[in-house]
């Protein structure tokens, strides 16, 4: 069997057979990391169990992940009790539009900075750099004194004020620019005839798909995560997103355990499963992040 | 003619994009230097210019050396259990890399990096609970006495700790895993037949290695932790009726004198000193960089 098989032996990176040794550490290399792994995504687990569960079932020691009464009374009542789908679309229109306006922001900032050089170009992209490492809790009051003096707290625009550029964004797309547009193409293509827009739209958007969708995740994933500034720049129920309506609402009286936990399941499934399906897009934008020095 | 096009062209494109982020980043990050230097109260309509009085008063605020030392415990926590569990993490996975469990293994780390900050905390705030929480119950298997985890002021920084760090071991994992993708596969095919085991490989040719990889990520966590703020605030408040310990931290207080305290100019200069902490960590990632290059 294994003479005509040897392919179903486990080998090494270089191909030669393990030693029974080196087998029994790459099982116990496996049981350690399968062991993290299940204990760092038991807390949202339960979560979500704790939202399927009865008040006395949620108190039983060990907890139970799959309910053995499940209800869904937790779910009728948060959502009689909180706007909370509005929460939800709050969160994503702005993420959807903060998104859209990073990608254009990004696109064309990064190809100009990219393909245009001079003097001034590269000024601007050192502002652009040294701006990147200011956290945005720093300057977040001025920017609310900005939303307010334009009228727009408690809206969209309010929220889509801090979320319009991202420094790191007109980077990556820069990076993505030099490395995969070559000059001789642009060229060629003026040669041509081709106008800077037709080739911008025609020829620079396509060939940068990939980045553009790796920015696309992270810069939604950024706002639908987004705390800080929601909460001084929402402050009507109508307006919050749904991570400030969430920690607002389980600071009331009434509010218990079961609730919450709906609440909490009802944000956090979908978008658990939106990174599963997009994980290959995030993990090529967060990895570029990396590489920023 | 053509080159006026397109110089034309360039300038026309940027320009929009370059009002908007001037708008929306240099302008309040010059507002921020401006205002750390007046006093202004939201209520007056006079900022008068007092110098450094604003940030002489942070010296002598109570409340600030105390939001200070519990940010830089914070800080400080995570940065020692998220880089070392990342970069030991990071390597056996990428030993495992074969493993048909290895996508399992790089998204159930990653996870926790990516999903909405307020419905995590819940969850260990739940976990944590004094009364309710399996902590208490799994540790009273043991004979631990039930702790009130939120409550305690060592506890409770001890929680966000936990919280921070199961959220920033993620992103410290994901660098980690493109650094080792980087280094010579070589090198270790040559430690191998010289007799070096796995853990003296990794003790002496990756961690070596992989140390600027180390720095950034050190840094990355610092500053985000740093500017630590949802975590607290949904762990400390109160749920049904019992308030939590308010664990004061830089961004809360800021928060507080700005909008509770109506103290702009003073929040302005607490936001400069997180503007400086930041750069003094980034300028000690670059120095110790420079150092290693030049060696």
């Amino acid at each position: 069997m294994t003479d005509t098989q040897p392919q179903s032996h486990p080998r090494g990176d270089d191909g030669r057979r393990l030693t029974p040794k080196e087998r029994m550490t790459n099982l116990g290399i496996d049981v350690v990391l399968f062991t993290f792994g299940l204990l760092m995504i038991l807390p949202l687990v339960l979560l979500v169990a704790n939202a399927f569960k009865t008040p006395q079932e949620m108190l039983s020691w060990p907890p139970t992940i799959i309910p053995s009464n499940p209800t869904l009374d937790n779910f009728s009542a948060v959502l009689a009790e909180t706007p909370l789908l509005t929460w939800i679309f709050n969160s994503l229109a702005f993420a959807l539009c903060s998104a859209v306006a990073i990608l254009i922001t990004s696109t064309i900032a990064g190809y100009v900075l990219a393909k245009f050089p001079s003097k001034t170009m590269g000024a601007i992209f050192a502002v652009i750099l040294a701006t990147a490492i200011v956290p945005f809790e720093v300057y977040m009051i001025p920017l609310y004194f900005a939303a307010q003096s334009l009228g727009i707290l408690n809206s969209l625009w309010g929220l889509l004020l801090g979320y319009l550029v991202m420094s790191f964004g007109i980077f990556l797309i820069r990076q993505n620019v030099i490395q995969t547009i070559p000059d001789e193409l642009l060229e060629a293509a003026r040669i041509d005839g081709a106008g800077e827009i037709w080739i911008f739209i025609r020829i620079v958007l396509p060939l940068l798909r990939g980045a553009l969708g790796a920015l696309f995740v992270l810069a939604f994933f950024q706002a639908w995560t987004a705390f800080a500034w929601p909460l001084i720049v929402a402050t009507t129920s109508s307006s919050y997103t749904i991570e400030v309506g969430l920690a607002l609402f389980q600071t009331g009286f009434t509010v218990d355990l079961g609730r919450l936990s709906a609440a909490s399941a009802i944000v956090l499934v979908p978008s658990v499963v939106l990174f599963l399906i997009l994980r290959k897009n995030f993990v090529q934008g967060m990895a570029s992040t990396g590489l920023k020095e | 003619m053509r080159i006026r096009k397109r110089w034309l062209f360039s300038l026309l494109a940027i320009l929009p994009v370059l009002a908007i982020f001037t708008y929306v980043r240099i302008i309040p990050i010059g507002e921020i230097l401006r205002l750390s230097l007046h006093k202004w109260d939201i209520l007056s309509r006079n900022k008068p210019f007092i110098g450094f009085a604003n940030f002489i008063e942070l010296t002598r605020d109570r409340l600030f050396h105390e939001a200070l030392i519990n940010t830089a415990i914070i800080a400080f926590g995570v940065l020692i259990i998220t880089v070392p569990l990342g970069i030991a993490l990071a390597a056996l996975i990428h030993h495992r890399v074969k493993s048909r469990f290895s996508s399992f293994y790089e998204t159930s780390v990653f996870i926790p990096h990516v999903v909405s900050l307020v419905p995590a905390a819940m969850a260990w705030k739940w976990i944590f609970d004094a009364r309710l929480g399996p902590l208490n119950a799994f540790l009273s298997m043991f004979g631990v006495q039930p702790q009130a985890w939120l409550f305690d002021p060592v506890l409770s920084i001890i929680c966000i700790i936990v919280l921070c760090s199961w959220q920033a071991l993620g992103y410290a994992v994901l660098i980690y895993l493109v650094g080792f993708k980087t280094l010579p596969e070589s090198l270790y095919e040559a430690a191998r037949l010289d007799g070096a085991t796995g853990l003296q490989s990794f003790w002496f040719l990756s961690v070596p290695m992989l140390k600027p990889i180390s720095l950034y990520v050190s840094v990355v966590t610092l500053v985000s932790a740093f500017n630590v703020y949802a975590q607290v605030y949904v762990l400390a408040s109160d749920a049904q009726g019992a308030p939590g310990r308010q664990v004061r931290v830089m961004v809360l207080d800021m928060l507080e004198n700005s909008f509770r305290n109506y103290r702009v100019g003073y929040a302005a200069s607490e936001a400069v000193v997180l503007l400086l902490i930041v750069l003094i960590l980034t300028y000690v990632q670059f120095s110790l960089l420079r150092d290693r290059r030049t060696k």
